[in-house]
């Protein structure tokens, strides 16, 4: 897709945002993020919050790609469609255009070569959609986990391709870049989404591989309260068993993860995270969460959990409700040194 | 008169139209839009109560850590409770680095880009400037993306992540730091140190805040190196000290607060230079020129009721008032409120304007460099990080926090453990608020009258500089 002067075109708009996948995406690039997409040949045609061009410079430039003067390879969407009030798009108006972002947005998508939600509000609405969803948002391509959305079921961009849903509030750094480099050397076709839109290469690993918890799943030794050490599936609201990223695989902010940082996966990659109530708690029915990974029959897990709790070594058993390590590794029956 | 519109007003967090009346090549009359609307606070109506730290932090992506830290402090109230010391110190070593990623963030990415400008390219100066601060393209990108990430890793030790993290409860935060953790965080605090010392100040931190009196700034400037030098060189070429004054009203809630109070301490100034007790209960919300009905003035009381197609209203934003006043905040507000003798002095010739905005900023990073310093050696590696919480009581609960870009207040009202109401006045709703009942003009309003467009209209550069001065984060702004 690369264009006569050699670059890759991609314009990044914001719809109903907060701005937190951009704030995540400047993390990307040992010399930053600019350095980066110049390496990878990528030429940020306009970016609301960081290109030079402003006002009446950044209308010209929307204007002539909508009337096919200039080409669109990449267009990145940020934050969910307001669509209302009746679909009017008036909750989110492009300023200077006296246009909506939802009109731009059904003018500019069938030109570009692909389309690529970045963020959880973009690909399904995300948290403007939760509750009485105030302003009608949708994602692009998806309204929760319903296809649809703003663009419409049938929606391809000009290679073919649906919406690209690079999920996630707000998504790894390296997820929306290496979707996007995926995309320009041809790599991301359209079997390389899931049912929902959403890269594999993210979407086939769950949040809960790599959790530097894991022992304390294995034994099902369970945190009680907000810091401690142990799973935070049991009690705690954990959905990592059941939320796709490899978000415990790759380092956040130099080595954290959500479960690292000591709280629960909200499932922030599936849609309709949004629409969850009492986070930080584990819905039970009879004592057992409601929760359980999907691909496992509920007695096995059960009965397993039985035996492995059983099974639990005093140190994970103490560990797991403590803040601090309390009893270190050692073989059991080993006598501590004084 | 002519009237433009100036937008999408970029280099901006979220979404801005500016409308302004031109006589005679200056503005006279200045209209500010929010032109986006999410509901947060309806969304967030109904809910159990703790729910407010999922998703009232996802209101911004720039300052969710201050989002956070306001709906914590007003659950904390809630629930009659305390924070851990452990947890209080980690809250504010991530809520200082947010706020220093942010000012680091508006001064190479958002503010100095717009004198890379074409429109300059006669000056002397420019193609120096042009080289090192370009959008995209220039050389200071380079060095401040990978130390504003550098920086963030303080989020990786103790929040998980960011933006948006779930660390930061009402008894503290939720990850106990080790003593290979601490080692690293000081590590992350030395490498933002050396940042500063080698690329913004050329000089020991200490150094820049010995400064206390104008003449003292001007001759430490002379033939330095590093990039608010650079930026001292600007103003004056440009004379930026006279353009963009704001209302003369300047406030702040008291932020980072620890076992000796608040690190920059809470109050009102006035025009004059009295520093006064902050009156919170004065706090009022009018929207008679915001696309909402009306419901109450006082943020504890009222609602948020969207009303597209009301007579007279032009932007999402509300209009807070402290006392039926506009006031102007954010660092300028927070460290001459404070004190610090360097802002005291540049403010005692003058009033708000783009150029002690910028100072501001800059000094504050310095600051709160050292506040990181302090806090991490506090940490008390064996003792608890988050105490228990309790179940909300019901009632009427106000979280008043300073964000990056100044006051920021959560008022939430709880009944039966669930979120009755919830108001949020962010810092931009001060700043680029709309006219009021009376017809007075928000800060930023204020502050663009009399801005020089000469026949550039809409593209006239020193209405980017009176905007972009405030660093406005518009997707607080109207939420």
């Amino acid at each position: 897709m690369v264009g006569s002067e050699g670059t890759i075109r991609m314009l990044w708009l914001q719809g109903a945002s907060c701005g937190g996948c951009t704030m995540s995406i400047l993390e990307s690039g040992a010399s930053g993020w600019f350095d980066e997409l110049r390496q990878s040949g990528i030429d940020l045609v306009w970016h609301p919050s960081v290109s030079e061009q402003t006002g009446d410079e950044v209308v010209e430039l929307l204007e002539a790609i909508r009337d096919g003067r200039e080409r669109l390879d990449l267009l990145v969407l940020e934050g969910s469609v307001a669509r209302g009030p009746g679909l009017t798009g008036r909750f989110n108006m492009l300023a200077g255009t006296n246009r909506s972002i939802y009109h731009w947005l059904l003018d500019l998508a069938p030109l570009a070569d692909y389309v690529v939600a970045v963020g959880s509000c973009a690909a399904y609405g995300g948290i403007p959609a939760a509750g009485i969803n105030p302003t009608d948002a949708v994602g692009l391509q998806f309204e929760g986990s319903d296809i649809g959305g703003a663009l419409g079921a049938g929606f391809r961009s000009k290679r073919g391709l649906p919406v690209i849903n690079v999920a996630g509030c707000a998504p790894h750094p390296g997820w929306m870049m290496e979707s996007l480099l995926a995309l320009t050397s041809g790599d991301l076709s359209a079997d390389g989404l899931d049912a929902v839109g959403r890269p594999t290469f993210i979407a086939n690993h769950l949040a809960h591989h790599g959790c530097s918890r894991n022992e304390f799943y294995e034994f099902k030794a369970s945190a009680e309260t907000m810091s401690e050490r142990g799973c935070l599936m049991e009690h705690l609201g954990c959905r990592a068993t059941q939320a796709v990223g490899d978000c415990n695989q790759r380092s956040w902010n130099g080595g954290g993860s959500c479960t690292k940082g000591g709280y629960a996966c909200i499932a922030c990659t599936s849609p309709g995270f949004e629409s969850a109530q009492n986070y930080l708690q584990t819905a039970k029915l009879a004592g057992i969460p409601v929760g359980l990974p999907t691909d496992m029959p509920k007695a096995w897990f059960v009965a397993l959990a039985a035996l492995s709790k059983s099974a639990t070594p005093r140190r994970v058993r103490v560990n797991a409700t403590a803040d601090h390590v309390v009893v270190p590794p050692g073989r059991a029956g080993d006598k501590r040194r004084p | 008169m002519t009237r433009i519109t100036v937008g999408p007003f970029n280099r901006v967090e979220g979404d801005l139209e500016v409308r302004l009346d031109i006589e005679s090549g200056r503005v006279t009359r200045a209209e500010v839009t929010a032109p986006l609307y999410r509901g947060f606070e309806q969304i967030l109506e109904g809910r159990p109560s703790l729910d407010a730290l999922v998703i009232a932090p996802r209101i911004c992506g720039i300052c969710s850590v201050s989002q956070s830290i306001a709906a914590a402090a007003a659950l904390r109230q809630a629930m009659g409770i305390a924070a851990a010391p452990n947890g209080v110190l980690a809250a504010n070593i991530a809520h200082a680095a947010e706020n220093a990623a942010d000012h680091l963030t508006h001064f190479y990415i958002f503010f100095m880009p717009d004198f890379a400008r074409d429109v300059y390219a006669s000056h002397a100066w420019h193609s120096a400037t042009a080289e090192r601060f370009a959008a995209t393209k220039g050389s200071a990108a380079r060095d401040a993306l990978p130390a504003r990430a550098r920086l963030l890793e303080i989020m990786g030790l103790i929040a998980g992540k960011w933006p948006h993290s779930l660390a930061f409860q009402p008894g503290g935060t939720t990850r106990a730091i080790e003593l290979g953790e601490r080692v690293r965080l000081n590590a992350i605090a030395a490498s933002f140190r050396g940042f500063l010392e080698r690329v913004v100040f050329a000089d020991k931190l200490e150094n820049v805040l010995a400064l206390s009196t104008s003449d003292e700034l001007d001759r430490w400037r002379e033939g330095r190196a590093g990039d608010f030098a650079h930026f001292l060189r600007l103003a004056d070429a440009l004379a930026l000290a006279d353009l963009g004054s704001g209302p003369g009203l300047l406030m702040s809630f008291g932020a980072y607060h620890d076992f000796n109070g608040a690190r920059f301490r809470a109050g009102v100034r006035t025009s004059s230079g009295e520093v006064h007790a902050l009156p919170s209960d004065g706090i009022t919300e009018d929207v008679s020129h915001a696309w909402m009905h009306d419901t109450s003035l006082d943020p504890a009381e009222s609602r948020t009721v969207p009303d597209a197609d009301k007579a007279d209203a032009y932007s999402w934003c509300k209009a807070p008032r402290l006392a039926g006043e506009p006031v102007e905040v954010g660092a300028l507000a927070r460290q001459a409120i404070d004190g610090q003798p360097l802002i005291t002095a540049l403010l005692a010739s003058g009033r708000s304007n783009v150029r002690n905005r910028v100072i501001a900023r800059l000094i504050e990073t310095a600051r709160l460099a050292l506040s990181i310093e302090h806090w991490i050696k506090g940490l008390r590696l064996n003792e608890p990080f988050c105490d228990s919480s309790a179940s909300a009581a019901d009632g009427n609960f106000v979280g008043l926090v300073e964000a990056a870009r100044g006051s920021l207040g959560h008022w939430l009202a709880v009944r039966s453990g669930r979120i009755e109401r919830y108001q949020i006045i962010a810092p931009t709703s001060w700043n680029f608020s709309p006219r009021d009942a009376d017809g007075v003009a928000g800060p930023l309003e204020q502050a663009l009258v009399g801005t020089e467009v000469g026949t550039a209209g809409a593209r006239a550069v020193g209405i980017q500089h009176v905007v972009r001065s405030f660093d406005p984060c518009m997707v607080c702004t109207a939420h």
